[in-house]
C-alpha cells in the first residue's frame, strides 16, 4: 500500500513540472509587464531594473534560472511587494487562509452533513423541501452578495461584530468571514449527502441490515452513513484545497490577510515570481489532498483497496 | 484533521450561537490610536524605492527630510532649521538642527543626508523614482553609471551643514526635497542589515514615529518615537494603517467606527449618500492632477491637429463632471490646474464660447479635415478597465456622435493599457497625471520630446521643447513662469492631449480628528493631527 502512495507521489512530479512550465510561459507571454503603470520608468532606469531581475535574458534562460532557484526552495522576491520574498508572503498568508478555511470546512461538514441526512430521512417532507430550498439559495447566491449583506447588517447596523480586518486573529474578526466562506459548501454538502443517502438507503445491503433486525440508528450510523459520505469525500479533496488557499472575494471584502488575494493581484500586477509561487503551492496542495482523498476512500469503502498483493 | 482545529471549530460554533449576545466593547485606553485606511499595500517601506502616495502616507511619519510640509502643504523646516540659496540659484546650504536624532538616539548629521542622497542615485539600488532628484548636479550621470557616487552634488561642510549643488536653478527644488525619495535613511542600519533593515524592531528612523509591527495585507503599526526632536508636540501615540483596497468595505468599516481617516478614493456611487449623511466628515478638495486623453499624434487620423481640436471642442466638460464624475471635479480647459505655485494657468482659446458655438466650430474643422457626412471618422478609444473610465468613454462617444464620429471603445486591464500607451499602440488613450511637486513643470514636462515613453502622444514640437529647456535654466521665477505659460499655450493650440477635468481628493475624516487641513497634494503628517476624546 505504501508503495502505491510513493508511486503516486513520484507521479506528481512531472505534473507539477508541467504546471510550472506552462504557467511560466503563459505569464510571460501576457501583454504588459510588472513596470507598466501610469508613471512610466525612464528607459535607463527600467533597463537597469530589468537586468537586476534577469528580465533582460532570453525567456528560456530566465526559465532555467528560475527552475534552478525553485529547486532549492528559492522562489525569488516579489516584484510588487519588494520587501518580501514569495516564500515569506505565502508563509505569512497561508496560516490565515488555512485557519479560516479549515474552520469553514468543518462547519460546512457538520451543518451540511446533518441537514443532508435529515432531509434524506424525511424525504419529501416539509423539512426536506425547506433544507433543499435553502441549499439551492445558498448555492445560487454568490459570496460577494452574501458577504457585504452580512457586514452591512451585523457590522454596520447592529455593530455586533467588526465589519472587516483581521484584528490580529481575534475570534470576533473571523466569525463573519468564516460564515460567508462556509455557506456555499454547506449548501453543496447538504445536497450531496441527501442525494447519496437516499440512494444508499435503497440499496440491498441496507435492506439486509434492516431485515436481520438491526435497530434503525445502527443501520444509518454504521452502514448507510459511511457509504453516503463517499461522494462528499471526493468533493472535499478539491474543495479543501480551494477553501484553505483562501477566497479572493472573501479576503478582499473582509480585509483578511490570507493568500487568496495573491492569485488575482499577482496576475494583475504581473508579479511573475508571486504568480509562480502560488501556482506551485496550490498545485502541490491539490495533488496532496487528492491523494488524501484516496486514502480516506480506502478507509471508508472496503471495496477499494490499494494493496495489490494479488496482482 | 487535528483535535486542535476541531476545538477551534467547536469554539467557533459556540460563538456563532452567542452572536446575538455579543456586544461591541470599546477599549477605554488612554492611549491615542489613529486608525487610517490607506489606499493599498505599500510596495516597500524603503523610501528610496517607492514612488506612490500609498507609501508616502506611511513614510512621511517614519522619516523626516530636510524640509517637510505644513498642514496646508507649504514647505516648512524639517531636519534643516534654516537654509540659504546662492544668488545664481544653484547652491543650497542647509543648517541642520542640533537636536535631530535617529530612533536609536544617535544624532542625524549632514553625513546621513550625503549617504542617503547618494544611495538614492546608486544604480545598484534600482530606485524607480531616481528621476525626481535629477536636478541635483550629476544625479543623472551617477544614476546611469556614468559618474561615481562621490561626484553627486551633495557635500557635508560639517556635521550640521549640508550643501547641495544643482545642475540648473530649480525653483521647486525645496518642494522636491519633501518627496519621499529625499528622506534620509540610517547608514549603519542599511549597510549592516541589508533588506532586513525594513523590518520592525530593526528599522532606524528619524521621524515622529517608529515602525512597530507589519503584517503584509493586514496592517502597519507605527508608534511615537521618543527620540524625535519635537516629540513633545506629537499628540497621537500609535497609528495603524490598513491596506484594504475594497473601497465599499472601507466605507462600511468607517461607518462602523473602525477607521478615523479614509484616504483618497471613495466610491462615486456613494458620494450622494455621503453628502447627505456625513457632510462634516467628507473632505473634497482640489487635487494637483489632471484626467486627460492622449492622441497618438504620429498616426492618422490624429496627426491632423484639426481633428484633435474638433474632438476637444465637442466635449461638454460641465456635463461630464456634473453627471458622471460627481465629486465636484473642475472642468479642465488647460493642462495645469489653477492654484499651481508661481504660475497663471492657461486656457483653451475658445474656452469662453458656448457649447453650441464650439460644436459648430468642431463640425467645420472636421469637414476641413475631410470628415463629414459620407465619410465618418472612425477610431478606437482605449481605457483601462474601470467603471468610471467606462462611463466617461461612453459619454465622450455620444458627445462626438454630433460630429459624425464612430468610436469603438476598447478596455484592457491597467498593465496592458499602459504597455500599449508606452509602445504607441493606440489611437486615443486615457491617462491621468498627479503632479509630484507644486510646479507647472510637473505637468508640462509630459509633452516634451525628451520625456520619451511617458509622452504617450509622441508630441514633438521644437518651440515647446525650447521653451521648456529655457525655463529649466531660468532662475527668475517670473521670467520662468512666462516661459512655461508660453509652452502651455502651444500645448493648448496643438492639443496632443485632450484635458477633461482636474482631480479632487476625496477623504473621510472623523470629527474626532483635529488639525486636519485640506491641501492640494492631500498630504497630512500625523504629527500635525490630534484626537479628541
Amino acid at each position: 500500500m505504501w508503495a502505491y502512495y510513493l508511486r503516486r507521489l513520484l507521479g506528481a512530479i512531472p505534473t507539477l513540472f508541467a504546471v510550472m512550465t506552462v504557467s511560466f510561459f503563459m505569464m510571460r507571454l501576457a501583454p504588459g509587464g510588472p513596470f507598466d503603470r501610469e508613471r512610466m520608468l525612464s528607459p535607463e532606469i527600467e533597463a537597469n531594473i530589468r537586468k537586476a531581475y534577469d528580465l533582460d535574458q532570453p525567456l528560456i534562460v530566465q526559465y532555467g534560472i528560475y527552475l534552478a532557484k525553485a529547486l532549492k526552495g528559492d522562489l525569488g522576491p516579489s516584484f510588487k511587494y519588494q520587501d518580501y520574498t514569495v516564500v515569506e508572503l505565502i508563509a505569512s498568508g497561508f496560516p490565515v487562509s488555512f485557519r479560516i478555511g479549515m474552520t469553514a470546512i468543518i462547519l460546512a461538514l457538520i451543518v451540511g452533513g446533518s441537514l443532508g441526512i435529515l432531509a434524506a430521512l424525511r424525504q419529501n417532507s416539509v423539512a426536506d423541501h425547506l433544507v433543499m430550498g435553502i441549499a439551492m439559495v445558498g448555492i445560487t447566491i454568490p459570496n460577494f452578495v452574501i458577504a457585504p449583506l452580512l457586514t452591512l447588517v451585523i457590522g454596520v447596523y447592529f455593530r455586533l461584530l467588526p465589519v472587516g480586518g483581521y484584528g490580529e486573529g481575534s475570534l470576533r474578526n473571523l466569525i463573519l468571514p468564516t460564515i460567508a466562506l462556509a455557506l456555499p459548501p454547506v449548501a453543496y454538502i447538504a445536497r450531496l449527502t441527501r442525494a447519496s443517502m437516499i440512494e444508499v438507503l435503497r440499496s440491498n445491503y441496507i435492506r439486509t441490515a434492516r431485515a436481520k433486525g438491526l435497530p434503525g440508528r445502527l443501520v444509518i450510523g454504521r452502514h448507510a452513513l459511511r457509504a453516503a459520505f463517499l461522494p462528499v469525500v471526493s468533493y472535499l479533496g478539491p474543495a479543501i484545497a480551494g477553501i484553505i488557499t483562501g477566497s479572493v472575494v472573501i479576503e478582499q471584502i473582509f480585509g483578511i490577510p490570507g493568500i487568496g488575494r495573491y492569485f488575482v493581484q499577482g496576475a494583475l500586477n504581473r508579479d511573475y515570481t508571486l504568480v509562480m509561487g502560488v501556482v506551485i503551492f496550490y498545485g502541490s496542495l491539490i495533488i496532496l489532498l487528492n491523494l488524501a482523498v484516496d486514502l480516506v476512500y480506502g478507509l471508508l469503502d472496503p471495496k477499494i483497496r490499494y494493496d495489490f498483493r494479488h496482482d | 484533521m487535528t483535535n486542535f482545529t476541531l476545538h477551534r471549530s467547536a469554539g467557533l460554533l459556540a460563538a456563532v450561537l452567542m452572536l446575538g449576545a455579543l456586544v461591541t466593547t470599546s477599549a477605554a485606553a488612554a492611549e491615542k490610536v489613529l486608525r487610517i485606511a490607506n489606499l493599498g499595500e505599500p510596495e516597500t517601506l524603503d523610501p528610496h524605492k517607492t514612488s506612490t502616495t500609498v507609501e508616502f502616507n506611511v513614510l512621511c511619519n517614519l522619516f523626516e527630510g530636510l524640509v517637510v510640509q505644513d498642514p496646508k502643504g507649504n514647505v516648512a523646516p524639517g531636519v534643516a532649521q534654516k537654509w540659504s540659496t546662492s544668488a545664481d540659484g544653484l547652491t543650497y546650504t542647509f543648517n541642520l538642527r542640533a537636536d535631530a536624532k535617529w530612533s536609536n538616539g544617535e544624532a542625524v548629521t549632514a553625513g546621513d543626508f550625503v549617504f542617503s542622497l547618494r544611495r538614492m542615485q546608486d544604480p545598484r539600488i534600482n530606485s524607480q523614482y531616481a528621476e525626481v532628484l535629477y536636478p541635483i548636479k550629476n544625479a543623472q550621470e551617477v544614476n546611469t553609471g556614468k559618474a561615481d557616487l562621490t561626484e553627486l552634488g551633495v557635500k557635508a561642510l560639517d556635521a550640521r551643514t549640508l550643501e547641495i549643488t544643482l545642475k540648473a536653478p530649480t525653483p521647486y527644488f525645496l518642494q522636491l526635497l519633501t518627496h519621499q525619495t529625499a528622506l534620509p535613511v540610517n547608514e549603519r542600519a542599511v549597510t549592516e542589515l541589508g533588506g532586513e533593515w525594513l523590518r520592525p524592531g530593526k528599522m532606524v528612523s528619524n521621524g515622529a514615529y517608529m515602525l512597530e509591527d507589519v503584517k503584509p495585507a493586514s496592517h502597519i503599526r507605527i508608534v511615537k518615537n521618543p527620540n524625535y526632536w519635537n516629540a513633545g508636540k506629537v499628540a497621537i501615540d500609535t497609528v495603524v494603517f490598513d491596506p484594504s483596497e475594497d473601497r465599499g468595505t472601507v466605507l462600511k468599516r468607517y461607518r462602523a467606527g473602525e477607521f478615523d481617516i479614509v484616504y483618497g478614493d471613495l466610491p462615486n456611487d456613494q458620494l450622494y449618500w455621503l453628502r447627505q449623511n456625513m457632510r462634516n466628515e467628507l473632505h473634497i478638495a482640489p487635487y494637483a492632477g489632471v484626467y486627460y486623453f492622449s492622441f497618438n499624434t504620429t498616426k492618422r487620423p490624429f496627426n491632423d491637429p484639426r481633428v484633435r481640436q474638433a474632438l476637444t471642442m465637442a466635449v461638454n466638460r460641465e456635463v461630464l463632471v456634473e453627471k458622471i464624475t460627481l465629486a465636484g471635479e473642475l472642468p479642465a480647459y488647460g493642462f495645469v490646474p489653477d492654484g499651481t505655485a508661481n504660475y497663471t494657468s492657461q486656457k483653451l482659446p475658445w474656452a469662453n464660447l458656448g457649447q453650441g458655438a464650439r460644436e459648430a466650430a468642431a463640425v467645420k474643422l472636421m469637414s476641413e479635415a475631410g470628415y463629414g457626412p459620407g465619410k465618418a471618422l472612425k477610431f478606437q478609444l482605449a481605457y483601462n478597465t474601470s467603471e468610471n473610465h467606462k462611463k466617461i468613454a461612453v459619454a465622450l462617444a455620444s458627445m462626438w456622435k454630433k460630429l459624425g464620429v464612430e468610436v469603438e471603445l476598447v478596455n484592457s486591464e491597467l498593465k496592458v493599457h499602459y504597455a500599449n500607451l508606452r509602445q504607441g499602440d493606440f489611437q486615443l488613450g486615457r491617462a491621468g497625471w498627479i503632479a509630484d511637486y507644486n510646479d507647472a513643470q510637473s505637468f508640462l514636462f509630459l509633452s516634451q520630446t525628451s520625456t520619451k515613453q511617458q509622452n504617450f502622444a509622441r508630441f514633438s514640437n521644437p518651440d515647446y521643447d525650447r521653451l521648456m529647456d529655457q525655463a529649466s535654466i531660468t532662475a527668475d521665477p517670473a521670467a520662468r513662469a512666462r516661459l512655461l505659460e508660453q509652452a502651455e499655450t502651444i500645448l493648448l493650440k496643438e492639443l496632443p492631449v485632450l484635458p477633461l477635468y482636474f482631480y479632487v481628493s476625496k477623504d473621510l475624516v472623523s470629527t474626532k480628528v483635529k488639525g486636519w487641513v485640506d491641501n492640494s497634494f492631500n498630504i497630512h503628517y500625523v504629527r500635525d493631527l490630534s484626537l479628541a476624546d
